[in-house]
């Protein structure tokens, strides 16, 4: 395939136009879904670059890279959405070209919701300079002053004199010029396409098998690897008979993988690759050899035994992190619940798939659904021994990430392969791979303690986590929760509780464990969702208003006020502040818009549960209903958002109804138990995700309009939408669930 | 032994092991990756090609039972996207990651071919077999129902 050969610059230009574009991604579209096919090659010879961001050609079309990685956010839409803006230019003459990993790009890890919270100003600086280069060059062609001029609709126009010029006609002159290093942003009244819900870019190959994921790879004289890995983190291969694997039609090599490191880092996890010359036959030849595997130190890690420990650790005092007021009240009432959630994957619907190639001078070039591409570069050079300048990471599209595509140890493994056998090579990781392997959402258990007045007011609240940290991957030791962790909806609770006290118990791991869609704010949104709601009932009072009461009046919270550390999703709290009034806005609007306290026919049940994470805040009200059997469902969920300016107000309701759907997977459904070291479940029968038929018959989603800095939008959806279901599921049937998931207590 | 069917309206002859899944065959064999790889256990639809015009899951259907058959992949439902259903799927921006949405075009093109219009209960019944991990099956229903030709 010879769109997947590293092409030239030239090369480029002259492929540029044609259908399907390449592995350099560029892609041609018109406004709308229908992106246009150029009929003709263009006829580029010189083009001028203003910045890393933006190419533009002296053909007129105006090349913006995309550096962040799209796994279905809609970033490669958003981002062309603020520097097309800024530089006003035209939706039907731009084209995205996808960015290696490279630091000269900044920040390519699209992780933390952070694509537009963080990047807003950049990307806006991109197209604004851009832009203001195109001005300085018309205004020295037409000898006046560039303040004369003005930039509208892909060119360049003086008033006074009736002349204007097309961008492409201004490359020569703006070649010429210093560039520009600041610009003015547009006023908010005159953007054209930012917070327009602009159609994805993506539609045409999405819908005509033309997008190009990390699995779709294929380079000439190519082998397929299929990996068989030791079930415990940290095991070793002491011996494997490889004979009948070989002996598998297609079968080309056997080849033992480098040992794991302890810590596990993103190195490769061990293990005996099969190469084949397809995916069947090294899949084939893998399930024919015979390993013993030395299981390690982790080889009897046992989830049922490791639940009790960890609810044992939040059951006795441990650090504190938070203190406010006094620690033990007298109080008339005292409530204490523990909750429970499980191990999680991220379960991308394409999993890990990485191709490399290893080249005669060393150097390596890779194809990688990588959700982090500088990491990756990092990482093959690091396991290859070469300098990251010899590596080349070519990001595809991802077919979902959800956190596990941050980390590249599936890209190793590929890079290495590709050395060890002198042959391009592809990776794929099956879903048994996917599901057992992975970087995991911890597993969690919470301790909650309340003091209430006669009124049932709550005077003080204590509140207790334990999980295995994501720091142990990276580091030996690590017995408890890091402090980026404990951001993570416990440090910055919004309670108006005069006396607030918050701990972490210990907690060793024995899994690889990474990052998930919203992190820990999944189960710390649960526990406290969950307690609040069991607080408002014992104190006979309607649950959303005792949310309200709780959160207390409009103001910021800052956590060091009560001796926190608090790190605030890396942003300035004048800038993002926790605030409560916005806290309470969504809450009320979720409340409203699902008719909060109307009549609900016998066995249904609303439950709310409003959350903020990634600067950003979301309410999510839930219907349920339990029939006869005791099986529950959710009939419709309403969630809103305010997420501040929004770029894409299309691709924000679609990433809420699509939190809706994963936060229903993980409430109802998800879990992964282990045994003997390793992950049992394997597949999407014993590890379920929500399907259409389980799908709410109505989704309702709210965006608050907001001037305020833009806050994350792909995970804040997540967090309160299991409180919300086990909410509701106690307003239907009075079963306080304080466990998750939910099918484990019949209820699905 | 070859086995040969039409794929997407042209004949091919593969020369593969029989037992080798169609998926992979269409994948790596015929290189028309549209088509794509969920959980080789028909667990999660994203495999789902078309054989004499019903739906299947190309991962655990060997592709011996092609041979003489009429495949068609995402690639060859139509030479543009002007199928109802593709239209239908990029005027309402069902697609995120876009990765299950061959799959889920398939299986929604057969459900329209069997049952032109659709109700709920029918399309959850059809397309229940597919998983979406971004979770768009609130516009997978919309669109359905649009390219059935009827307001939703």
């Amino acid at each position: 395939m010879s769109e997947l050969r590293k092409i030239s610059r030239r090369e480029f230009l002259r492929r540029t136009g044609q259908a399907g574009g390449g592995l350099v991604l560029a892609l041609t579209f018109g406004t709308g879904c229908s992106p246009k096919e150029t009929a003709i090659a263009p006829v580029a010879t010189a083009s001028v670059s203003p910045n890393v961001y933006v190419n533009i050609r002296n053909d007129g079309i105006v090349e913006i890279v995309c550096h962040r990685s799209e796994m279905g956010q809609g970033i490669r839409t958003s981002l062309l959405q603020v520097i097309a803006d800024e530089l006003e230019a035209d939706w039907d003459r731009i084209e995205i070209v996808q960015a290696v990993g490279h630091e000269k790009y900044g920040d390519q890890n699209t992780d933390g919701s952070t694509s537009i919270r963080n990047h807003f100003d950049l990307l806006r600086n991109a197209g604004a300079t851009a832009r203001d280069m195109m001005i300085a060059a018309a205004a020295t062609n037409w000898n006046v002053a560039a303040d004369e001029c003005v930039a509208r609709e892909h060119a360049v126009h003086h008033e006074a004199s009736g002349q204007s010029a097309d961008y492409g006609e201004l490359v020569d002159t703006a070649s010429e010029l210093p560039q520009p290093e600041a610009a003015a942003f547009k006023a908010r009244e005159d953007y054209r396409y930012i917070g327009k819900p602009m159609d994805t870019v993506d539609g045409l190959a999405f819908t005509t098998g033309g997008a190009m994921y990390g699995i779709d790879t294929v380079l000439p004289d190519m082998l397929y690897a299929s990996i068989e890995r030791c079930p415990a983190v940290g095991g070793t291969v002491t011996s494997y008979d490889d004979t009948a694997a070989k002996a598998v039609s297609g079968v080309v090599d056997v080849l033992k993988m480098p040992e794991p490191t302890s810590p596990p880092l993103f190195n490769i996890k061990g293990g005996v690759a099969v190469l084949g010359s397809n995916t069947w036959s090294a899949a084939e030849g893998r399930k024919a050899l015979a390993i013993e595997w030395n299981l390690g130190a982790n080889g009897t890690h046992d989830s049922a035994s490791y639940k009790d420990a960890l609810i044992a650790s939040v059951s006795e005092p441990g650090t504190g992190v938070l203190s406010r007021g006094e620690r033990d009240v007298e109080t008339a009432n005292q409530h204490e619940a523990i909750y429970y959630t499980p191990y999680l994957a991220q379960a991308p619907m394409e999993p890990p798939a990485a191709t490399a190639r290893v080249n005669e001078d060393g150097s390596c070039e890779v194809w990688a659904c990588t959700q982090d591409p500088q990491n990756a570069r990092n990482t093959v050079a690091q396991t290859l021994g070469i300098d990251k300048e010899q590596v080349t990471i070519n990001v595809t599209l991802l077919g979902g990430g959800f956190g596990r595509k941050s980390k590249p140890d599936f890209i190793a493994e590929a890079a290495w392969l590709a050395r060890e056998t002198g042959r391009p090579v592809k990776v794929t990781w099956s879903r048994e791979d996917d599901i057992r392997h992975g970087y995991f959402h911890s597993v969690a258990a919470q301790y909650y303690r309340a003091g209430t007045d006669a009124e049932g007011n709550a005077q003080s609240w204590l509140q207790r986590t334990a999980f295995p940290s994501i720091g142990s991957t990276f580091a030996p030791n690590v017995t408890g929760p890091g402090s980026f962790e404990i951001d993570l909806g416990v440090l910055d609770a919004p309670w108006n509780v005069p006396n607030m006290h918050m701990e972490t118990c210990e907690a060793e791991a024995h899994l690889r464990i990474g990052w998930l869609r919203s992190v820990c704010n999944v189960f710390h949104a649960f526990g406290a969702s969950s307690f609040v709601d069991e607080l408002a009932h014992a104190a006979n009072s309607d649950p959303k208003d005792y949310l309200l009461e709780l959160i207390g009046p409009d103001r910021h919270i800052n956590p060091a006020d009560d001796g926190a550390e608090y790190g605030n999703y890396g942003n300035d709290l004048a800038i993002h502040p926790v605030d409560t009034g916005r806290l309470r806005a969504v809450t009320e609007k979720a409340a409203d818009m699902a008719g909060w306290g109307r009549e609900l026919p016998d066995g249904h049940g609303l439950g709310i549960a409003s959350h903020r994470s990634f600067s950003a805040y979301v309410a999510v009200v839930a219907e349920v209903s339990v029939n006869e059997q005791g099986k529950m469902n959710v009939d419709k969920l309403w969630c809103v958002i305010d997420a501040g300016t929004v770029i894409n107000p299309d691709r924000v309701h679609a990433q809420l109804e699509g939190a809706g759907i994963f936060g229903m997977s993980l409430a109802l459904h998800g879990e992964l138990t282990t045994a003997d070291g390793g992950v049992v479940e394997g597949n999407f029968d014993s590890y379920p995700m929500v399907r259409i038929n389980e799908a709410p018959t109505e989704i309702h989603t709210h965006i608050m309009q907001s001037d305020a800095p833009p806050g994350g939008v792909g995970e804040p959806g997540v967090p309160p939408v299991a409180p919300a279901i086990t909410n509701a599921l106690f307003a239907a049937s009075g079963q306080r669930v304080r466990e998750l998931p939910l099918r484990n207590a019949g209820l699905t | 032994m070859a086995i040969e069917f039409e794929l997407n309206g042209e004949n091919v002859s593969l020369d593969v092991d029989p037992t080798m899944p169609l998926l992979w065959a269409i994948r790596d064999i015929a290189g028309l990756t549209g088509t794509k790889f969920g959980c080789g256990k028909a667990l999660c639809g994203a495999c789902t090609i078309h054989l004499n015009g019903n739906p299947l899951r190309a991962c655990v259907t060997p592709v011996s039972v092609a041979q003489g058959a009429a495949i068609t992949t995402i690639e060859g439902l139509t030479e543009d996207g002007s199928h109802p259903v593709q239209k239908a799927w990029r005027d309402l921006n069902v697609a995120q990651c876009g990765y299950c949405q061959s799959g889920q075009i398939m299986s929604a093109v057969a459900l329209l071919n069997r049952v032109p219009k659709p109700t709920d209960a029918d399309i959850d019944q059809a397309m229940s077999g597919n998983i979406c991990r971004c979770g768009t099956y609130k516009r997978i229903r919309k669109a359905i129902h649009q390219a059935a030709g009827e307001e939703s």
